[in-house]
């Protein structure tokens, strides 16, 4: 919304306000001015002049040499718009002038001709080319033959304005009017407001017995008010009226329709203006549209309109698609003589289903979609006929024509004071409170010691205690509210053992060297289910925006691969990320997707790299595993954890493994498969996804302290060499379930295939520790367990022992 | 004798001067002190001489002994001392070389934020409620007072899944999820999550972002509670000299409804770029719970009243970190996360 202040002057006293200070307390108040535009731009040297004179330029085509009584002298100026005539008011720029742009006018000669500064159009004075009138936008703006030349034109043009810019929230519809400002305006400053004085003459032909009206849909349009004005002259308006106009920003058309556009500014009320003549049936029928009923529209577009629409017809035929636009067939035109002025209410849903479908949204329909109020639909449309009567010396037929079942009762809303005090933690006084509703001129009466309040149907936000809680708290000051903290049964507060243990997991995975990355949830069905460990339907939009964002994800780590692949592009080789996000599994039976919390993470180029004491090391398998025992670790399911050599599409096959925890999928860990990693520009890049939800609630045991051992442990190292697909898990098993109570910890130190070692043959040893807490072992026991151990590993792997 | 005894002496301790290592200096001493060597030779020869000199070369020899043996010490130890020296010369560094990196990550900066306001609301007794991102309409708009037809849900702008369920639009839901859940109890939680709209990826927006909410609700809770509240978050957050101004404003599922500014903690309110001049910068959105959201979820609304707010993470890390473009936070430029790994305290 666009508040011109020298419109809104015409009805509070703003004189004694400087526009900041009026902008700064109309925001605290609740309405937000975004800006304040000054229509002037600083310009100066702007004037009224006459052509008296207008010659073809003999050298150019294009330019005439125009002799302009600016007040003070004559002076010559060359013009190029091709509407510049002999005989125009127009606005002259002279030397010293400064248009907006920092535009600034000089004397100069122009194919040898000289001019002495320049005949503009409204587009030089920063008027948005879509608000000037047609017959001036591609040239320059003639005025009225009123005007003096050497007069100031800022002012005859309504360019010494403030425009405020208000962002309003939906609640406030109220202030899509200047009546609506005016009353926010006069409650703010505590003054009263001027409402406009609406009194014509009516001719003795009543409306009544010109048009006749029906409305066929009462619950889409339970108000319809239609008066009728004969010998309209049909021409530009005054200039007053298209400046506020244009501050407005509505474009002026002719004086007819830019009436129903003022009023539809002033009053927040949309009228439309029909031909009478081209009605043809001298009737009125609102009804719905016949399914694929067309009409063709005042931007020459023809519809299609669905059932459920709601038109204005001539009783035959759309002429108005109802509260959204009128109809080519009926509009108002130079030759138009009589016109049938419309305010009708709308139902909100109505005209917002219709204006999106049709995709036709306009100042009209804005409001409407809004709801209006419903006291000044009859008013609006007095208003116009006034205005019809007096700038287009039309004579308004008496009375209206009207179908009105329309309920106009004041919500009536009840609050004592003390409620409203306890709200806020305030203690405003009931005068105070009663002082404040009537600046806002919201008719309260204070009955037993309550506030009964009457809220005016321009209001339509008021409807219970809260919204009359917030009228005053808003207009005594919120900064006079008081600090205080909730009374009342104090809570411990903190995170549940689910969340702290989520925190254990990124401060681990951070201080293992991986940043945590941010991922998008939604990507494309090519990605959704690359890489997850458990499939299920995909989960799509209805109305993506793309196809990339389409579905959403299963896996984290496609979006992790690309968040790698974007860091090596930027030659950032070694990247080391993470993130914990759902993935979505879907359609469950209440129709939302399973969302289960991961964790991933990717690894590419190198994980040590200390260049000047030459060491250098990859990232690899075994980097990745460490980090996932290690994390496990950090919330105490190191014990039930374990890897298993697996295929999986996409993957390194010899190089990729399923983790578990306690015999239970939970994991994918390894290397990209060659092709992918080319696919995305990637070296040797590993990555790891758990399923980080089923880890975190699985129980742990409690951490207890065992005591620090008192007697020495024993260790034996054993050599072995086992098949070359022998796996070292295997062995570590074996030898763990051989070991019995007395084997404390087993842990590969060698790993050796190639010379010396039979082909299809691998060498591993294993250093294993005993010990018992309570006493001392003898070397019989070690032994006796030590055998044990061996023969298992014969028996049971065919291990071979060397050395 | 006596002349033998002090030539041997002068030309021990000339050979103790010249040794230039530990081991030449050790053959000085078996040279002259062990038992095949010229002193210990003379001690032998004692015998041949007359008794009565006896006991005066007897002390000689010892004197030249002992002269010998505390030169021979003396000089051991300037010889060990020295090789020492020459070792620890041979071990010294180049101090300015680098050192060996720590290899460590850190936050991405709005968990950092996100956990920054979570654990100031901790403080206060708060929880940590979380709930599903993909939500009933019922949860995201209806029971949050915005009924089917109002204009604030337009399918434009959500992203629907089908007629009932959507990619919830902010983290209301929990709230609306966690009021039903409590039955009727006093309630008081941070929500934080992620949140999606309909809206094209750019400098200022972003189809996913992530959004952190707070309610509170009991008997007798005002809206001074509120502020109060709010307040000691600004300080806790922006720093201890903030200010904050509530503004009016309006959402379906508070009333009254306000707009928090802190006072700009880079000009302190004097006005400058990041404040625009205004002097205090717009953070987050709160307000009273509506009564109509309190009754949907079963409270009595005549009895129980409570406190609702809800800011964006994002927005937050911009102003404090001063990052100007949104997509930043889901690019996963390493150059980027990694400027967040240090306290600022
Ligand atoms: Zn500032």
């Amino acid at each position: 919304m666009l508040v011109s202040t020298k419109w809104l002057g015409d009805y509070v006293n703003i004189k004694n306000i400087a526009v900041e200070e009026l902008a700064e307390k109309i925001t605290r108040a609740g309405i937000e001015v975004d800006a304040i535009i000054d229509r002037s731009h600083g310009m100066t040297n702007v004037v009224v002049g006459y052509v008296k004179e207008c010659v073809k330029h003999p050298e150019a085509d294009k330019l005439s040499i125009c002799q302009v009584d600016v007040g003070e002298e004559t002076t010559q100026i060359i013009c190029g718009a091709p509407n510049v005539a002999e005989g125009q008011k127009v606005i002259v720029a002279r030397p010293g002038a400064v248009l907006p742009g920092n535009f600034k006018i000089k004397k100069a000669k122009l194919r040898g001709e000289e001019s002495n500064g320049m005949i503009c159009s409204l587009q030089e004075l920063a008027i948005e080319g879509k608000l000037v009138p047609k017959a001036y936008a591609e040239g320059i703006y003639v005025l009225p033959d009123s005007a003096i030349p050497g007069e100031d034109a800022l002012p005859l043009l309504g360019l010494d304005d403030q425009v405020l810019e208000f962002d309003l929230t939906p609640n406030r519809s109220d202030a899509l009017s200047m009546l609506g400002v005016a009353y926010e305006v006069g409650a703010i400053l505590s003054q009263g407001i001027v409402l406009p004085e609406v009194s014509y003459t009516e001719s003795a032909e009543r409306a009544e017995d010109v048009l006749k009206l029906r409305v066929d849909a009462i619950e889409d349009n339970p108000m319809y008010v239609a008066k009728v004005v004969k010998n309209v002259k049909v021409a530009e308006s005054p200039l007053w009226l298209q400046n506020y106009l244009m501050a407005a920003g509505v474009r002026p058309h002719n004086n007819v329709v830019d009436i129903t556009n003022f009023v539809l500014m002033e009053y927040g009320q949309p009228l439309h203006a029909f031909d009478y003549d081209r009605l043809e049936t001298e009737e009125i029928v609102v009804r719905r549209a016949e399914e694929g009923e067309k009409i063709t529209t005042l931007d020459e577009a023809e519809r299609t309109l669905k059932g459920h629409n709601l038109v204005i017809t001539n009783g035959q035929e759309p002429v108005a698609v109802a509260g959204v636009m009128g109809g080519l067939n009926s509009e108002v035109h130079d030759g138009t003589t009589t016109v049938v002025i419309e305010s009708a209410y709308f139902a909100p849903a109505s005209v917002r289903q219709t204006s999106k479908e049709l995709g036709l949204r306009s100042d009209a329909s804005t409001r409407f979609e809004k709801g209006v109020d419903p006291e000044r639909v009859a008013q609006a449309a007095e208003r116009a006929a006034q205005l019809m009567a007096e700038l287009a010396g039309g004579e308004v037929l008496a009375g209206s024509v009207v179908i009105d079942e329309l309920d106009k009762t004041p919500a009536r809303i009840t609050v004592s004071p003390d409620t409203i005090n306890n709200r806020l933690g305030m203690k405003i006084s009931l005068e105070d409170m009663l002082s404040i509703l009537d600046r806002l001129q919201i008719p309260t009466e204070a009955v037993s010691g309550k506030l009964v309040i009457d809220a005016p149907t321009r209001r339509q936000d008021l409807r219970i205690e809260e919204d009359i809680i917030e009228e005053i708290a808003r207009l005594y000051g919120y900064d006079e509210i008081p600090m205080t903290l909730p009374v009342g049964e104090s809570t411990p507060g903190g995170l549940t053992p689910y969340q702290a243990k989520r925190r254990t997991v990124r401060a681990f995975l951070e201080g293992a060297g991986l940043y945590q990355a941010l991922t998008y949830s939604l990507t494309s069905k090519e990605h959704a289910q690359q890489y997850a460990l458990e499939t299920a339907p995909v989960t799509e939009l209805l109305m993506p925006m793309s196809e990339e964002r389409s579905v959403l994800r299963q896996s984290l780590i496609p979006h992790l691969l690309e968040a790698a692949t974007y860091n090596v592009a930027r030659r950032i080789e070694s990247v080391a990320l993470y993130e914990t996000g759902s993935v979505f599994l879907g359609l469950e039976e209440d129709g939302l997707p399973k969302e289960v919390e991961h964790v991933a993470a990717v690894l590419t180029g190198k994980w040590v790299d200390h260049a000047w004491q030459g060491e250098s090391k990859k990232v690899d398998f075994f980097v990745m595993k460490g980090i996932v025992e290690g994390m496990m670790d950090s919330i105490g399911q190191l014990d039930g954890l374990s890897f298993e050599q697996a295929v999986v599409e996409g993957m390194h096959p010899g190089r990729t493994a399923k983790i578990l925890l306690n015999g239970e999928e939970i994991g994918l860990i390894g290397q990209i498969h060659p092709t992918e990693q080319k696919k995305r520009d990637l070296k040797e890049t590993y990555i790891m996804e758990i399923n980080l939800q089923k880890v975190l609630q699985t129980e742990v045991d409690e951490v207890l302290y065992t005591q620090v051992p008192r007697f020495p442990s024993m260790s034996r190292d054993i050599a072995l060499v086992v098949a070359s697909e022998t796996s070292a898990g295997t062995l570590q098993a074996i030898i763990r379930n051989a070991g019995g109570k007395l084997l404390k910890d087993v842990r590969l130190f060698d790993l050796y295939e190639g010379a010396n070692v039979e082909e299809g043959k691998k060498s591993l040893a294993f250093s294993l520790t005993y010990f018992d807490p309570e006493r001392t072992l003898t070397d019989e026991e070690v032994v006796k367990a030590h055998d044990k151990v061996l023969k298992a590993l014969t028996d049971e792997a065919g291990a071979v022992l060397r050395g | 004798m006596e002349t033998q005894l002090n030539q041997l002496k002068d030309e021990a301790l000339a050979k103790i001067e010249a040794a230039s290592n530990t081991k030449e200096l050790n053959e000085v001493r078996v040279a002259y002190l062990g038992k095949k060597g010229p002193i210990t030779d003379l001690l032998k020869g004692m015998g041949k001489l007359p008794a009565e000199e006896r006991p005066k070369m007897g002390a000689l020899v010892n004197v030249i002994r002992e002269t010998v043996t505390t030169q021979l010490e003396e000089r051991m130890a300037h010889l060990e001392e020295q090789a020492i020296n020459e070792q620890l010369a041979k071990e010294a560094i180049d101090v300015t070389l680098p050192g060996r990196p720590v290899r460590t990550g850190n936050h991405h900066p709005l968990t950092r934020v996100v956990e920054e306001i979570e654990d100031f609301f901790i403080s206060m007794g708060y929880e940590i409620a979380e709930g599903p991102e993909v939500e009933k309409d019922y949860y995201n708009f209806e029971a949050l007072n915005l009924p089917k037809g109002h204009p604030a849900r337009d399918m434009q702008d959500s992203f629907y899944i089908s007629e009932e369920i959507l990619l919830r639009t902010h983290t209301s839901p929990v709230q609306a999820r966690t009021m039903e859940a409590k039955d009727g109890a006093a309630i008081k939680i941070i929500c934080p999550g992620k949140v999606y709209r309909r809206d094209s990826d750019d400098a200022t927006h972003s189809h996913q972002f992530t959004q952190i909410e707070g309610l509170v609700v009991g008997e007798n809770i005002r809206m001074s509670d509120l502020k109060g509240t709010l307040s000691l978050f600004a300080k806790k957050m922006f720093g201890a000299d903030r200010e904050i101004r509530l503004r009016p404003s309006f959402f379906p599922f508070t009333e009254p409804s306000v707009e928090m500014d802190i006072s700009c903690f880079k000009c302190g309110g004097d006005g400058c770029n990041v404040c625009k001049k205004t002097g205090w910068i717009e953070i987050l959105g709160a307000g009273m719970v509506h009564p109509n959201v309190l009754e949907m979820a079963g409270y009595d609304s005549s009895a129980v009243t409570g406190f609702a707010f809800g800011m964006g993470p994002e927005r937050i890390a911009m102003l404090k970190y001063g990052v100007e473009d949104i997509r930043h936070f889901y690019t996963n430029d390493v150059r980027f996360i990694s400027q967040f790994h240090r306290t600022e305290a």
